[in-house]
C-alpha cells in the first residue's frame, strides 16, 4: 500500500459521514452548476465594451502604478519603446522573439539578451529590461496574463528590474473569467508549465505597512498596447 | 399581547433598574407583562464553558416555563442568542428539540421586540445627553441587532448619538472568560472604553448588562467620568 | 492545564502590558479594515461571493479523493514527481531525500506556513543545510530567529528602527531605516542566493485538480524566482488546498486578495503545472509536488468542524479577532494563530493540550463574519470547548455548574444566594485585591458593580 492509498483511503473514510452545505442544513451533495460560475455577477463590475475596458484598465494601472500607454502603429510603439530607454538610461535589454518584439525591440539599438533556448542567468540579470509579450491584459484588476510558452520563459519577466509588456489590443478582456477561458481555448490541454497573472510591479509591505516597489520583481512595469 | 419577560440571573441581581425600566415601557404601550417566578437563568455558563450536559437541566426548566408564552422578551443580547440561536442546538435530538425551536420563534430581544414585532420606534422619552452605543457582540452577530438600538436612540427628544469607531469591537467580557483570562479581557475594555471616551460622549448605552458591567468595571477603576446606561432605562426616561 | 496553557497565559501577560506592541499590531490592522472594506464595497455582492466560495470549497472537499487523483496524475503526464507524506516526519523526510539526491548546497524557500507546521527548515539545517528565507517578512523573522508573527504579515510586530539594527548586525548593510532603502538591502543580499541557488522550495495557495497545477499568490515576486532559477523545485501543501477547476481562481483569487490585505488583486498569482517543458527555455528540470496529511483527514472525519479545511490562510480572521489584536501571534505558541488556529490547532496537535486557545476566545464572532469561506469559526471554539469538556470534564467546573443549577432553579435559594450577597458585600471590601479575594481576577483590574439592597425580582414581588 503506498502512501497515496493510504491518505487517500483514509479520505474515503472520513467522507462517509456527510457535511451540511455551508449556510444551510442539507447534505445534499450535486449542486447544478459550479458554484463559482456566476462570478461575474459579483466581480467588480467591468463593463460591457471595449472603451470601458481601456478605461477600467487604465484606471486599475494608474492605482497601481503601472505605466499605460496606448499607441496606434508599430511605429508609436517604437518610438515609446525608445522614449523609455532615455529616460531610464537602459543600457542593455533582454527580450525573446515574437511577433511584436522582433518587431520592435531591434529599434533599441542595445545590445539583447535573446532567452529562447539556453541563455547565462548572469547575462539576464545585467539587463536593465525585460521586454515580453503577454496572454492578455484583464481590465477588471488590472491584470497582464502570460505564460513561460510566449514570455520568454520564467525569469525573463521577474528578474529585470524594468519588465516592458508589448501588448495588442485585440487581448485586452474585461475580466477574469474571460481570461481563464481564454487559457482553454488557446492551449487546450497542452498548458505551459507557469501561467502568471501579473498585477502591478512587485511590492512588499512587510516594514511597518508601508508599501515599497521593487522588493525582488521588477520596480517598474511598463505595458505598451497596440 | 402578554409579553413574558425574561430578565437574567445578573440583570435581576446587579442591574433591576434595566429590568424595571422594561416593564415600564411594555406597559406603558398597553401589554400586559409577566414575569414567571421559576425564570432565573438561560444557561449560558455552563454552555459557554462546553458543559453541555450540565446546562441542560437549567436550559430545560427555562424551556418549560416558556413554553405556553405568547411572546418572550429577553432583557440581554447573549441570554436571547442563548434561547434564540443556542437551544435548538443544545436540545439537538432530545426530547425538548421540537419546542426550543417553537420557543426560540417566538423570542425576541427587547429593542428587536419594541421595532420589528411592536413596530414601535417613539416611545415619547427624552434624555437629554451625549450617547454612544455600544454593539453586544451576541446580540449584533448571532441575532442581527445592529439598526433597532439605534432608531430607538434617535427617537428619545434630546438626545444626541455618537458611533464610536470601535462599536462592534467586543468589549472582553464573553462570560467566564473575564476571570478565565482576565489580562485579555482587560486589555480589550480598555480599548473600548478608549474609543468611547474619545466620543466625548456622557453615556455609554447597549443592550446587553454584562458588556456594561465589565465597561463601567474598567471605567471606574479608571476614575472615568464617563457613565454607564442600559437602552431599557435611557428610553424609559420622560 | 497543559504547560502550553500555562506559557499562553504568562505570554498573554505579558503581551497585553506592551502597550507599544499592541499599538503597532493596532495601527497597522486599523489601515487594513480600511483596505479592506473598501475592496469589499467594490465587490457587486460580496456577500454571495462567499457563498460561493464557501460552496466551491465544500463541493471540492466532498469529492476529495477525485481530485486529488486528477491533480497528481495530470501533474504526473507533465513529468512532475508527486509523492504524498502521511505525517510531517515523513515530509520533512521526502523533501530532504530529494535535496540530497540532487546534490543541492544552496536552498531558498518562498513563504508557506505548511512548512513551518512541518518543522521543515529545522529538518533541512540538522543535516547539514542552509535554508534562505526570501520573502521580506519571513527573512527578517529568519534573522531574528523568531517564529512568523502573523500568517500573511509575518514581520507585523516590528518597527524599522529594529529592523535597521538587525540587518546591521546579521548583514553589515544598513544605510537607514527608510523601509525602501531597508527592502533594497534585502533584495541586493537574497539576489546574490537566487543566482547561485540549486533548490527552490515553495508553497501553494490552491491545488487545480482540473489541469494538475498548484497556485502560488504572493506580492514580492520572490516566489517566481524561486521557481524559475533553480534547478530543482519542490512545493509542499496540505491535500485541503484542493479547487476543482482552474475558472474557480477567478473567484478565490480577488476574495483572498481582498480578505488578506484589502488589495484587489495579489501581485502575482502564479499556476505552475510541471518543471521545463519541451520548447521552454528554462524552470527547473525537475518539480516536486509533495502533498500533506498530518491528521487533516481528522478534521475531515469531523463532519460539524470539516469546514474549517476550506480556509484559505487569507489572515482576515486574525487581523479582527480583539484577542489576537491584543496579545499578538507568538502568544499562540503555534504555527497557526488567531481564530482558525485556535479551531484547528486542538486536531493538529492534540484537544486537551491545546483546548485552552479555544477557551481564550469571548466567542464575539466577528472572525466569522469576515471569513471569506464562511467557516463557522466562533461556533468551532464552541464545539471544542465541549469536545474538550465531554472527554476530560473538569471536576471543579462540573461541581460549580451542578451548584448553579440547584441555585437558579429554586426561587427561594435564589433569593437566599442573592441577599447573602447584598450582606457580604462590605465584608469583601476588605479582602478585595488580596489573594484571599474570590473574585480577584476581576477585582485586580476592575471594579465589581454595588449589589443593590432590591433586586428585580424583589421589585416585581412587592408591586403585587
Amino acid at each position: 500500500m503506498s502512501e497515496r492509498d493510504n491518505i487517500l483511503g483514509r479520505v474515503r473514510e472520513a467522507l462517509k459521514t456527510k457535511a451540511p452545505r455551508p449556510g444551510t442544513h442539507d447534505e445534499d451533495n450535486p449542486l447544478p452548476e459550479p458554484p463559482a460560475s456566476g462570478a461575474r455577477q459579483w466581480l467588480p463590475h467591468a463593463g460591457n465594451q471595449f472603451k470601458d475596458w481601456v478605461e477600467l484598465f487604465r484606471k486599475n494601472a494608474a492605482d497601481l502604478k503601472v505605466d499605460f500607454v496606448m499607441v496606434t502603429s508599430s511605429d508609436e510603439m517604437r518610438q515609446a519603446l525608445i522614449g523609455l530607454r532615455d529616460t531610464e538610461g537602459w543600457k542593455s535589454a533582454a527580450c525573446h522573439s515574437g511577433l511584436l518584439p522582433d518587431a520592435i525591440c531591434p529599434a533599441l539599438g542595445l545590445l539583447m539578451v535573446h532567452t529562447d533556448k539556453h541563455y547565462d542567468v548572469n547575462a539576464l540579470e545585467a539587463c536593465d529590461v525585460g521586454i515580453t509579450e503577454c496572454d492578455a491584459l484583464i481590465a477588471q484588476t488590472g491584470t497582464v496574463m502570460l505564460s513561460s510558452r510566449r514570455a520568454g520563459g520564467r525569469a525573463l519577466s521577474v528578474l529585470p528590474p524594468h519588465h516592458v509588456v508589448l501588448a495588442r489590443r485585440d487581448q485586452l478582456v474585461p475580466d477574469l473569467p474571460t481570461a481563464f477561458d481564454l487559457l482553454k481555448t488557446e492551449y487546450g490541454e497542452n498548458l505551459p508549465s507557469m501561467i502568471s497573472f501579473i498585477t502591478g510591479p512587485s511590492r512588499t509591505g512587510d516594514i511597518e505597512r508601508i508599501l515599497v516597489l521593487g522588493a525582488h520583481g521588477p520596480k517598474k512595469l511598463t505595458v505598451l498596447c497596440v | 399581547m402578554t409579553v413574558t419577560l425574561f430578565i437574567p440571573c445578573f440583570v435581576d441581581a446587579l442591574f433591576p433598574r434595566a429590568g424595571i425600566s422594561m416593564v415600564q415601557i411594555l406597559e406603558r404601550l398597553g401589554h400586559q407583562v409577566v414575569c414567571p417566578k421559576t425564570l432565573a437563568c438561560c444557561g449560558q455558563p455552563a454552555f459557554n464553558s462546553g458543559y453541555w450536559d450540565e446546562a441542560r437541566p437549567i436550559a430545560s426548566r427555562t424551556l418549560e416555563t416558556l413554553k405556553d408564552a405568547e411572546a418572550v422578551v429577553i432583557g440581554s443580547g447573549s441570554c436571547g442568542a442563548m434561547v434564540k440561536k443556542f437551544y435548538p442546538e443544545l436540545f439537538d435530538g432530545t426530547k425538548h428539540a421540537k419546542l426550543a425551536g417553537e420557543v426560540a420563534a417566538r423570542t425576541w430581544e427587547f429593542s428587536d421586540f419594541l421595532v420589528n414585532k411592536l413596530e414601535v420606534t417613539d416611545l415619547n422619552a427624552r434624555f437629554p445627553a451625549r450617547v454612544t452605543f455600544h454593539d453586544g457582540c451576541h446580540g449584533l452577530r448571532e441575532l442581527g441587532i445592529k439598526t433597532a438600538p439605534r432608531t430607538l436612540l434617535a427617537g428619545v427628544r434630546d438626545l444626541v448619538l455618537v458611533e464610536m469607531a470601535e462599536a462592534e469591537t467586543c468589549c472582553g467580557f464573553g462570560g467566564t472568560f473575564a476571570t478565565k483570562f482576565p489580562m485579555i479581557s482587560t486589555a480589550m475594555a480598555e480599548v473600548k472604553c478608549a474609543s468611547a471616551i474619545e466620543t466625548g460622549a456622557d453615556y455609554i448605552v447597549s443592550n446587553d448588562s454584562s458588556c456594561l458591567m465589565q465597561i463601567q468595571g474598567l471605567v471606574s477603576r479608571q476614575g472615568g467620568k464617563i457613565k454607564t446606561l442600559h437602552l431599557a432605562e435611557v428610553l424609559a426616561q420622560q | 492545564m497543559s504547560s502550553y496553557a500555562t506559557k499562553f497565559s504568562r505570554d498573554a501577560r505579558r503581551a497585553t502590558r506592551d502597550r507599544r506592541l499592541r499599538e503597532t499590531i493596532s495601527t497597522a490592522l486599523h489601515n487594513y479594515e480600511i483596505a479592506r472594506d473598501e475592496r469589499q464595497t467594490a465587490f457587486q455582492d460580496w456577500q454571495t461571493a462567499r457563498q460561493a466560495a464557501a460552496e466551491t470549497k465544500w463541493e471540492a472537499l466532498n469529492l476529495l479523493p477525485q481530485h486529488l487523483a486528477s491533480f497528481a496524475d495530470k501533474l504526473a503526464v507533465r513529468g512532475t514527481k508527486v509523492h504524498w507524506a502521511s505525517t510531517a516526519k515523513q515530509a520533512c523526510e521526502i523533501i530532504v531525500g530529494i535535496v540530497q539526491i540532487r546534490g543541492a548546497r544552496s536552498i531558498v524557500k518562498s513563504k508557506t506556513m505548511t512548512a513551518e507546521e512541518i518543522h521543515l527548515n529545522e529538518a533541512l539545517e540538522k543535516v547539514g543545510y542552509e535554508v534562505v528565507e526570501t520573502d521580506l517578512g519571513e527573512f527578517i523573522v529568519q534573522l531574528r530567529h523568531e517564529a512568523p508573527f502573523h500568517i500573511v504579515f509575518p514581520s507585523m510586530h516590528l518597527k524599522r528602527g529594529e529592523i535597521k539594527e538587525l540587518f546591521q548586525s546579521a548583514l553589515g548593510d544598513a544605510p537607514s531605516d527608510n523601509p525602501e532603502e531597508l527592502t533594497m538591502v534585502a533584495r541586493r543580499a537574497l539576489r546574490k542566493k537566487y543566482l547561485a541557488v540549486d533548490v527552490g522550495i515553495t508553497g501553494a495557495n490552491f491545488a487545480i485538480a482540473e489541469t494538475g497545477m498548484v497556485s502560488i499568490t504572493e506580492n514580492e515576486g520572490n516566489a517566481r524566482l524561486t521557481a524559475a532559477l533553480p534547478k530543482t523545485m519542490i512545493t509542499l501543501l496540505g491535500i485541503e488546498k484542493i479547487l476543482p477547476r482552474m475558472s474557480d481562481l477567478a473567484l478565490f483569487l480577488p476574495m483572498l486578495a481582498t480578505s488578506g490585505a484589502g488589495q484587489p488583486m495579489t501581485g502575482y498569482n502564479t499556476l505552475y503545472g510541471g518543471p521545463r517543458q519541451f520548447g521552454e527555455c528554462d524552470g527547473p528540470e525537475e518539480f516536486h509536488v509533495v502533498l500533506l496529511d498530518n491528521r487533516r483527514t481528522e478534521l475531515l472525519a469531523d463532519p460539524q468542524q470539516r469546514d474549517a479545511l476550506h480556509c484559505i490562510r487569507c489572515g482576515a480572521c486574525l487581523n479582527v479577532c480583539p484577542i489576537f489584536r491584543n496579545v499578538g501571534g507568538h502568544t499562540y505558541n503555534t504555527t497557526y494563530s488567531g481564530p482558525i488556529g485556535s479551531v484547528i490547532t486542538p486536531h493538529f496537535r492534540g484537544l486537551q493540550e491545546w483546548k485552552h486557545l479555544s477557551a481564550a476566545s469571548t466567542l464575539c464572532g466577528a472572525c466569522s463574519e469576515v471569513c471569506p469561506v464562511k467557516i463557522d469559526l466562533h461556533h468551532h471554539l464552541l464545539h471544542n470547548r465541549r469536545n474538550a469538556a465531554k472527554k476530560k470534564p473538569s471536576g471543579r467546573e462540573q461541581f460549580f455548574y451542578d451548584l448553579w443549577t440547584s441555585l437558579v432553579n429554586h426561587p427561594f435559594v435564589w433569593w437566599l444566594g442573592k441577599k447573602t450577597g447584598w450582606l457580604f458585600q462590605p465584608l469583601h471590601k476588605i479582602v478585595r485585591g488580596s489573594p484571599l479575594d474570590p473574585v480577584r481576577a476581576w477585582t485586580k483590574t476592575r471594579d465589581l458593580p454595588p449589589i443593590p439592597r432590591q433586586s428585580f425580582k424583589d421589585w416585581w414581588r412587592k408591586r403585587r
